[in-house]
Order: structure tokens, then sequence, then C-alpha cells
């Protein structure tokens, strides 16, 4: 009797509602750790009922026959018993397993943001080995003014593709010139907008705006002196706004070739800045200059690279108005999408470049 | 001021500059490049310098004070007009009288 008692037990071992069998194939997926603060104890509780109930029932077996009746109630009533339990118990493992998963998304989330926090601080760590001050205070100084650009960045990008696929749904639709004109002015003063931020971090530090530390690599492998080439993306426009009659082609050409010799001027006086500074800081074997006079007016020089910098923004400014006066606004608008899909595009390709050596996740 | 009125009246296009300044150093490259020589005068190695940056800066030159243009005697403006004008395809008109065919 003794035998088949056990037989029964184990056949219900293998049942639908098998929660300590459950958990252990968990267990053995995840290790041995799942939720240390409910795991353990619940196991142990299903455990101890198992263990009651088993020495319940033998101890109801050792009533002998006369106690069948009652034996088969009590039987049906523990089986129910038994059934609530494992209910109960895979319930709990669900619940269990449903929080576990959530930990996992909102870490994989976390270590999104780390990752892009690292990134941003390596490239801060970069600039701030080129700029050769003490440290400290002048550094959390040029921090925060950096820290509120770099917000205001994200939100001006964020804002531009949201002006650009406007822009985008106006062309198609029927819209009166005076309107489109209006939306074109709109989206110009955005870009006016940027240079304004530029103008305020060049105050806060201008090695992080000259090195364009915000925008993406790609870019940066395209830059002069802290942004695009304005003369670079009238080359790139121009196939874009065809067809232009005969006077809007000479205007743009003209417009092109003087942006052309500004920047060229520009470029030669910032060389010529690089090399008076450094000349500027050399040892005189002549030993006539002093260390301190030479470090005062090294200090003046550096702060003349604001100047070109905000030059080379007014510049970019100008190109645009002047654009905005020889296009159409329906050119216009189309200009101002084109640019704004290539400078996203540009944001794509280095994504592209970047993640091409990670292992894709199984 | 007399000497900014001497030097403008007597020269085509005259910069007023400083050594220190690259900036200054930029605007004349352009010139250059347009086909013309301008006078540049260096506030620093005058010795009446700070009263002609002070002159400039009533004249509404100021933040910096330098470079200063003038064409044909008349105040152009610092490193911004004169880039505004050259895009708006103004400069060159300005300039044509006194260019040289070199």
């Amino acid at each position: 009797m003794a035998s088949t008692s056990t037989q029964f037990v184990t056949s219900r071992r293998m049942g639908m509602y098998d929660p300590l069998h459950h958990i252990n194939m968990w267990d053995d997926a995840f290790g041995c750790d799942i939720s240390p603060n409910t795991g353990p104890s619940s196991i142990t509780q299903v455990t101890d009922t198992r263990q009651t109930n088993k020495t319940e029932y033998n101890s109801q077996e050792s009533l002998g026959p006369s106690v069948d009746n009652q034996e088969a109630k009590s039987m049906s009533d523990k089986l129910q018993r038994r059934l609530a339990q494992n209910r109960e118990a895979a319930r709990k493992s669900r619940l269990r397993k449903k929080a576990y998963v959530q930990q996992l998304e909102t870490g994989r989330l976390k270590l999104a943001q780390l990752e892009q926090e690292l990134e941003r601080a390596r490239q801060q760590r970069m600039y701030d080995g080129l700029l050769n001050t003490s440290n400290g205070v002048l550094s959390t100084n040029v921090n925060s003014g950096v820290v509120a650009f770099e917000m205001a960045y994200d939100l001006w990008v964020a804002t531009q593709q949201k002006k650009d696929n406007e822009l985008k749904e106006v062309l198609q639709s029927q819209v009166s010139e005076l309107e489109l004109r209006m939306f074109v002015d709109s989206g110009l003063n955005h870009y006016y907008e940027l240079f304004q931020l530029k103008v305020n971090v060049a105050k806060a530090d201008v090695f992080y705006l000259m090195n364009g530390l915000w925008r993406s690599p790609i870019e940066r492998f395209f830059q002069w002196l802290g942004g695009p080439r304005p003369s670079e993306l009238l080359y790139m426009l121009m196939p874009q706004l065809e067809p232009l009659t005969d006077a809007q082609l000479v205007s743009v050409s003209t417009l092109k070739h003087s942006c052309r010799q500004a920047e060229d001027a520009l470029s030669i006086g910032m060389e010529k800045l690089q090399q008076t500074l450094s000349q500027g800081i050399t040892i005189d074997i002549t030993g006539v200059g002093s260390y301190n006079s030479q470090m005062t007016l090294a200090m003046e020089r550096l702060e003349g690279i604001e100047n070109f910098l905000n030059q080379a923004d007014h510049l970019r400014q100008q190109v645009l108005q002047q654009m905005s006066r020889i296009l159409t606004p329906h050119q216009a608008a189309r200009g101002l999408i084109a640019l704004g899909e290539y400078f996203q595009r540009l944001r794509a390709l280095n994504s592209l470049w970047s993640a091409r050596f990670r292992e894709p996740i199984s | 001021m007399d000497k900014i009125e001497t030097l403008t009246s007597e020269n085509a296009i005259v910069v007023f500059s400083k050594s220190t300044c690259c900036l200054c150093y930029a605007v004349t490259i352009l010139f250059k490049e347009l086909g013309v020589e301008p006078l540049i005068h260096e506030l620093d190695h005058d010795p009446e310098g700070w009263e002609i940056e002070k002159a400039l800066v009533n004249q509404g030159c100021n933040s910096p004070p330098v470079p200063a243009v003038f064409i044909g005697g008349k105040l152009v403006g610092s490193t911004n007009e004169v880039m505004s004008l050259h895009l708006r395809g103004a400069l060159i008109p300005l300039i044509r009288p006194y260019q040289s065919l070199a």
C-alpha cells in the first residue's frame, strides 16, 4: 500500500500546475538568483505545504480501511487545495518573471543613456586636454555653458526635423506664395537661432565651438571654423534648386564666388592667428621677452578666436539670407528641405559607421 | 577727428587696425584679393592711437573698434559690414573706382 501511495504522489508531481518543477526550469535558464526577495521563501513555502500534505496523507493512511469515505473526501479536499496552491504559486512565479523582465528593460534603457553620457564626457575630456588651463574653477564654469548649449542643440535638432516635415507637407498642399514665404522665413529664423546659441557658447568655451564637439565625427570631418563651409553647402544645394532662371544662376554663382573669397580671407586670418600664437609663446633664446608678458599677449590672441568663429557664423547667415532673396519661395522651401535632409543623412551615416563593428544582439 | 579726416580723404581705402588683430589682417587680405591696396593704419604703432580709437568708437565702431574700414572717405563699418556688403555684391561697386588693373 505504501508503494501505491508514493506512486500517486509522484504522478501528481508531473501534473500541469507543478510550480516547483516550473520554477526549477526557470531557475536553470537564469541561474540561481532570480528575484532574491521572493524566490526562495515561496519555494520553501510550497515545499513546506507539500511536506505537510504528504505527512497528512501518510498519517491519514495509517488509520486503516474503516475511514475510506472520509479519506476520499479529504483527499479531494486536499487535491483542491493542492491545485489552488499550485495556481497561486504559478501566478506568483509569472509576476516575478514580469518584474524581472521589466527590470531588464529599464536596465537596457539606462545603459543606452549612460553610453551616450560617456561619449559626451569622452569628447569633453578630449578638448579639455587641448585647453591648457589649470583645472577646477575654470572647467566647471566652462561646462555649465556647454551643457546648456548641448541641451539646447538637441532640442534645436528635434525642432528642425519637425519644421522640415512641416515644410514638406506645405509644399505638397495648395498654399499661397505669401504663406509659403512665411514658412520659409520661419525656417530661416530657426537657423539664425542656432547661430545665436553658438555666440553664447563661444563665450563659455571657444575651443568647444572651434572643434565642433556637439556635432558628429563625420560632420566634423567637413568642418570649417565651427560649422559647415557655406560655399560647400551652396555647391550641394544648387542641383536641388533647378530650374533656375539665367539671372538667378548669375546671382548664385556670384554669391558662391564672394562667399569663397570671404572664407579664404577668414582662413588666412586664422592661420596668422595660429602662427603668431605659437611663435609668441616659444622660448625666446635672446632672453628679451619674459614669460609673463608672452603669456599675457597669448591670452589676448586667444580672445581673437571668438571673433573669427562669430564671423564664420555671420557668413553662414548672410548666405542663407542672400539665397532667400535670390530664390522664389518655392525654390527656397525646396532648398531648406534639402539642407535639413543633408544634415540628417550625415548624422545617419555617422550612426551606421560607428555601429559597423558591433555584434548584433541575439 | 582730424587725423581720421586726413587719412581717409587722402586714401581711397583705409583700414584702421591693430598689429595683434588677426581679423583686421583677414579684412586686408580680402581687399587685396579684390584687387585694391588699402592703407593699413596700426593704432598700436601710433602714439595717438588711443585717441583715434576713442573717435572710432564715437563714430559707432565698437566691440571691437578695429577693423574700421573707410572707403572713399566714408565709414563703411567693421568686418560684419564688409562681409555683408561683399556677399550682397555691393562691395565691388564701392571699390571699383579704386581697383588696380594689375
